[in-house]
């Protein structure tokens, strides 16, 4: 690469280069865009003849050309070794370790920072800023494009609706949001990002609210990210007082040289995992993201799959230092992050199997493929993980708008009772759709299968498959991925036989969508086939050399300071083979049952009358907690919240009457008693004015007491001053 | 000197007596004009250190504005006025326990950390001009937060009140 | 004169207000109750701010005096709502809270 870094092997103090350019340092018009064009929208949307989308439209698309000349010169920078020369303002990774593995000359182009001081507090002084890298930058790309793509397809798609206007404000404050997510340079601008495009999706899931599902829908999504939102402040808090900044790159350096304990950078890690498994759809968290499909379908290809779940997973790229040290990722074979994306993984994989709605099943596939981007990040394999989500963002967008493109022409999601031979009337729907799939089930050529198999060979599981070099050695997630890949190659073939194939079961005839709903598809569908072309493995000899590891080379951070020297596994042919076998084994055991016996039965039918759920007692039962979602919803609102509402309540209650009124009324009455056995047995005249008063006192006391559970706000008051002036003496006989 | 410690002395007591009852009477304008006296009290203290500006405000704001509130509130909410056994609980004990017990550590904790500590022997006024220099300039952003404040509980004051269309 | 004269009359004033609050059971004499409260916390802030010769103590003076005056707005607004909806000021029918 840099003609600057001639440094090979071991590690060697070698000058980072600081990447300059005018896009490079300017970054921030790119969110600024989006972000007046949501005022413009709001102020004067409804007065432009257009309803405002021209504006929304005009705004994203000036951000994705920023972005695209923002990405050209990053990679002249990486290619070119960065120039000398720039600014010390810029190079805040000088003095970076330059780790060149073998064959790799690497000189480490840091990032881009700029900052400005956003608020003095006393001597602590938090900056505001960008900070573009690789990684910033191959996300710009990806929400400019999708967003500015879903605007186009949104025109079409929600054309005459009440809130047209309303609809692509919301857009652009998404779009505005997430870019300044992703190009933010503290921990707290990320935090900003995080909580607005959370909004955003509160507010476009329940788009439709005056359909009570669908408010109910966005309730759930938005509390259940308040629940990661937590650990995600509790973490940024944290790092702040464990590196003593609120820098992204201060905070990913104070993890990797030893600043911060151990014990500190796990606890961080812990508290953002919380974070990421909410935002990101992790198990056990993720059961808002089907239900905000109640939101328009280009919301649901924007948001809920190509860009704002993959927050999560952007966040743990970024503070990659603080979770590679605190799960001590590198050398181990099992860590928290690897399990909670290998559960996910699969649990998305089978949830999807059962959904009769087509975005139910494309959303469990979200999750599912969520989970193999954090279970690539858990495993080491950070630039696999990337690339799958930029593989990924391109075909699940593409899966959703065709899915949506679809429901356009039958006026419904319900692939049993509506859909079904739908090949013939929309073709364009129809092929766009396989592209997707095939990228999805991750077969040859297309995208999917190149960033899914770094993903296997990064796991470092079973040796004998020929890779090496990997971090660790994750044998169960090599499995719990392999599985995975086979589940998904199977409900994609169940997907696209319900809708495509067999006889239209819905009413009337459907008709393909017009030029401003398949232009994008078209669009989303090539990326789709040719994305993976980026990242050809290094040993892939029937392309030329200078052709492989592009995107490893723009993206992943070599030899700076904030990133941890991570390995990079060696891909095997033997590996790529089993996974392809694997994920063709399963479209074609799902392809024989739909494609031969269902349709062999009757072609209206679905399923088989005599399907493996009504001829196995153990196929029924797993198709029943399939349908339940593992129960988890029930275990939400009937266990959780019931157990709270119910018996704890109760028991409080039973605690209140009988206990500590019992204890009152027992002291009043033995104090009264003791009292009297005094009076009789020791000396009356000096004793009996004692005592009575004793037990009058706590007769009387024990009357209030009784008195303060009557649900009167001055009682309550009363027992606020009296704890307040009881801790208060507390602390003065402390101090 | 003498002559602040025998006016500072002379306000306590008729404050404190007034509080008193203040929170006693049976008589709800009672109630009011002894709250008028208190008010007027602490006003003059706010004087006798100086606090000029702080001084008229009380006067204005509270003796002109907040007591007239006070009394809009009883008319219309056709208290009856006069020696009334309704004004308080029977039970007064928990009260008078909670706030003696708060009076207690009070009175430790200041006399513990302040029991010798004078006010400046010449307590200069404060003017106006001070006051205003520093509120428009260094505590700017909250008197904005007030301001808005003030309209929020404006306008909340009138939809509370508000009666409901032919209700 | 002692700092501490102002600030045990202010004390004295503090726990009169906190007894208001709690025996009065009429709507207006909590609100006027809560009023010695507050004015007891601005004798505070008077006298801290002679006491360390600076306007601050005053400015936040002013500041409780405007939330208050929000507050009376406030409270007397919902006393009002209390009194059309139930004829009866008496906190003590305000029992809602009940579990």
């Amino acid at each position: 690469m840099g003609a600057l870094s001639a440094v090979f092997g071991a590690e060697a103090v070698g000058e980072a280069t600081a990447a300059s350019g005018w896009f490079l340092e300017n970054a921030w018009l790119i969110w600024l865009f989006p972000a007046v064009s949501f005022l413009l929208i709001l102020l004067f949307g409804k007065r432009f003849p257009k309803g405002g989308s021209e504006i929304g439209i005009f705004a994203v698309g000036a951000s994705f050309v920023f972005g695209v000349a923002t990405a050209i010169q990053w990679i002249s920078e990486v290619e070119g070794g960065g120039s000398k020369g720039a600014e010390g303002e810029y190079a805040l990774g000088a003095g970076a370790l330059s780790l060149a593995a073998e064959g790799e000359s690497s000189g480490g182009v840091s990032a881009v920072s700029r900052s400005i001081t956003w608020l003095t507090n006393g001597a602590e002084s938090i900056g505001a800023g960008i900070l573009i890298d690789g990684l910033a930058v191959m996300m710009i790309f990806v929400v400019t494009l999708v967003s500015l793509l879903v605007h186009v397809y949104s025109t079409d798609y929600v054309a005459g609706d009440r809130r047209y206007t309303h609809f692509f404000a919301f857009l652009s404050l998404f779009t505005a949001s997430m870019l300044f997510f992703v190009t933010a340079s503290t921990t707290l601008q990320m935090l900003v990002g995080w909580e607005l495009v959370g909004v955003c999706s509160f507010a476009l899931i329940g788009h439709w609210w005056e359909e009570k599902p669908n408010s109910n829908a966005a309730l759930k999504a938005f509390f259940t990210n308040r629940v990661g939102d937590m650990g995600l402040i509790i973490g940024v808090s944290i790092l702040f007082f464990a590196a003593g900044t609120f820098d992204v790159i201060g905070v990913n350096e104070a993890a990797l040289n030893g600043t911060m304990t151990h014990t500190v950078t796990l606890a961080a890690a812990l508290c953002l995992t919380a974070a990421v498994m909410s935002k990101s759809g992790q198990f056990f968290l993720h059961t808002w993201l089907p239900d905000a499909m109640a939101g328009p379908t280009p919301v649901s290809a924007l948001i809920h799959a190509a860009t704002m779940v993959v927050a999560g997973i952007f966040m743990i790229a970024r503070l990659y230092g603080v979770f590679f040290e605190g799960y001590s990722i590198g050398g181990s074979s099992l860590n928290l992050l690897a399990l909670i994306g290998g559960v996910t993984t699969l649990v998305g994989a089978s949830l999807a199997f059962v959904q009769n709605d087509i975005k139910k099943v494309l959303a469990y596939s979200t999750i599912s493929q969520l989970g193999y981007m954090v279970l690539a990040l858990g495993v080491g394999a950070w630039t696999a993980a990337l690339f799958h989500l930029f593989t990924h963002a391109f075909f699940k967008a593409c899966l959703f708008l065709g899915s949506g493109s679809v429901s356009h022409a039958v006026h419904s999601f319900d692939m049993k009772k509506d859909m079904g031979g739908l090949r013939a009337h929309m073709p364009h729907t129809y092929r766009t759709f396989m592209l997707g799939t095939l990228a999805l089930a991750g077969l040859p050529i297309f995208s999917g299968f190149w960033s899914k198999d770094e993903i296997l060979v990064g796991t470092g599981g079973w040796g004998f498959f020929g890779g090496t070099d990997a971090n660790g050695s994750y044998t169960i997630m090599l499995v719990m991925g392999l599985v995975t890949a086979a589940l998904t190659g199977a409900y994609m073939t169940r997907v696209v036989y319900l809708t495509f194939f067999g006889e239209y079961r819905g009413h009337g005839t459907p008709h393909e969508s017009g030029p401003r709903i398949t232009a994008p598809l078209w669009i989303l569908g090539s990326l789709a086939v040719v994305a993976g072309f980026i990242n050809f493995p290094p040993g892939f000899q029937l392309v030329p050399e200078s052709w492989r590891e592009k995107f490893f080379q723009w993206v992943e951070p070599v030899g700076v300071s904030y990133f941890p020297s991570i390995k990079h596994a060696t891909p095997s042919w033997s590996l790529a083979i089993v996974s392809v076998i694997v994920a063709l084994a399963g479209i074609a055991a799902a392809a024989y049952y739909y494609f031969v016996r269902v349709r062999a039965v009757s072609p209206m039918a679905t399923e088989l009358p005599n399907g493996p759920t009504r001829r196995w007692v153990l196929a029924r039962a797993g198709h029943s907690v399939l349908v339940n979602k593992y129960y988890l919803d029930w275990l939400y609102t009937r266990v959780i919240v019931g157990f709270v509402k119910g018996p704890l309540a109760k028991g409080t209650n039973w605690v209140n009457q009988h206990v500590i009124d019992r204890v009152v009324n027992e002291v009043g009455t033995r104090s009264v008693q003791a009292g009297n056995v005094v009076y009789h047995k020791v000396d009356q005249l000096v004793v009996d004015g004692v005592v009575n008063a004793t037990g009058k006192i706590s007769d009387a006391s024990g009357e209030e007491l009784r008195r303060m559970q009557t649900g009167k706000v001055q009682q309550y008051a009363a027992i606020m001053f009296i704890a307040a002036t009881i801790l208060a003496g507390i602390f003065i006989i402390v101090i | 000197m003498i002559a602040e410690h025998v006016a500072f002395g002379i306000i306590a007591a008729v404050m404190v007596a007034a509080a008193s009852r203040v929170v006693t009477t049976r008589d709800i304008m009672h109630a009011a004009l002894y709250l008028v006296i208190v008010l007027a009290g602490v006003a003059a203290l706010f004087l006798l250190v100086g606090a000029e500006f702080t001084g008229i405000t009380q006067v204005l704001i509270y003796i002109g504005a907040v007591i007239v509130l006070f009394l809009f509130g009883i008319m219309l909410t056709r208290s009856d006025f006069g020696d009334n056994e309704d004004t308080d609980y029977k039970r007064k004990f928990p009260a008078l326990l909670t706030a003696a017990l708060l009076l207690a550590v009070m009175v430790v904790a200041l006399v513990d950390r302040f029991g010798t500590e004078k006010l400046p022997d010449d307590l200069s006024p404060q003017t106006t001009a001070q006051v205003s220099d520093e509120l428009f300039s260094q505590f700017i952003v909250p008197f904005e937060a007030v301001s808005v404040l003030l309209l929020a509980a404006l306008i909340g004051a009138i939809v509370v009140a508000r009666r409901e269309e032919g209700g | 004169m002692y700092l501490n004269t102002m600030l045990l009359l202010a004390a004295v004033l503090f726990c009169i207000g906190v007894y208001g609050v709690l025996a009065r059971r009429n709507g207006v004499l909590v609100l006027m109750s809560i009023e010695l409260i507050l004015n007891a916390v601005n004798i505070n802030l008077v006298a801290f701010g002679a006491f360390h010769a600076t306007v601050v103590g005053q400015i936040f003076a002013l500041f409780v005096i405007t939330v208050a005056a929000a507050e009376v707005g406030i409270g007397l607004a919902i006393v009002l709502l209390l009194y059309r909806n139930r004829r009866s000021i008496n906190l003590d029918q305000v029992d809602l809270m009940r579990g």
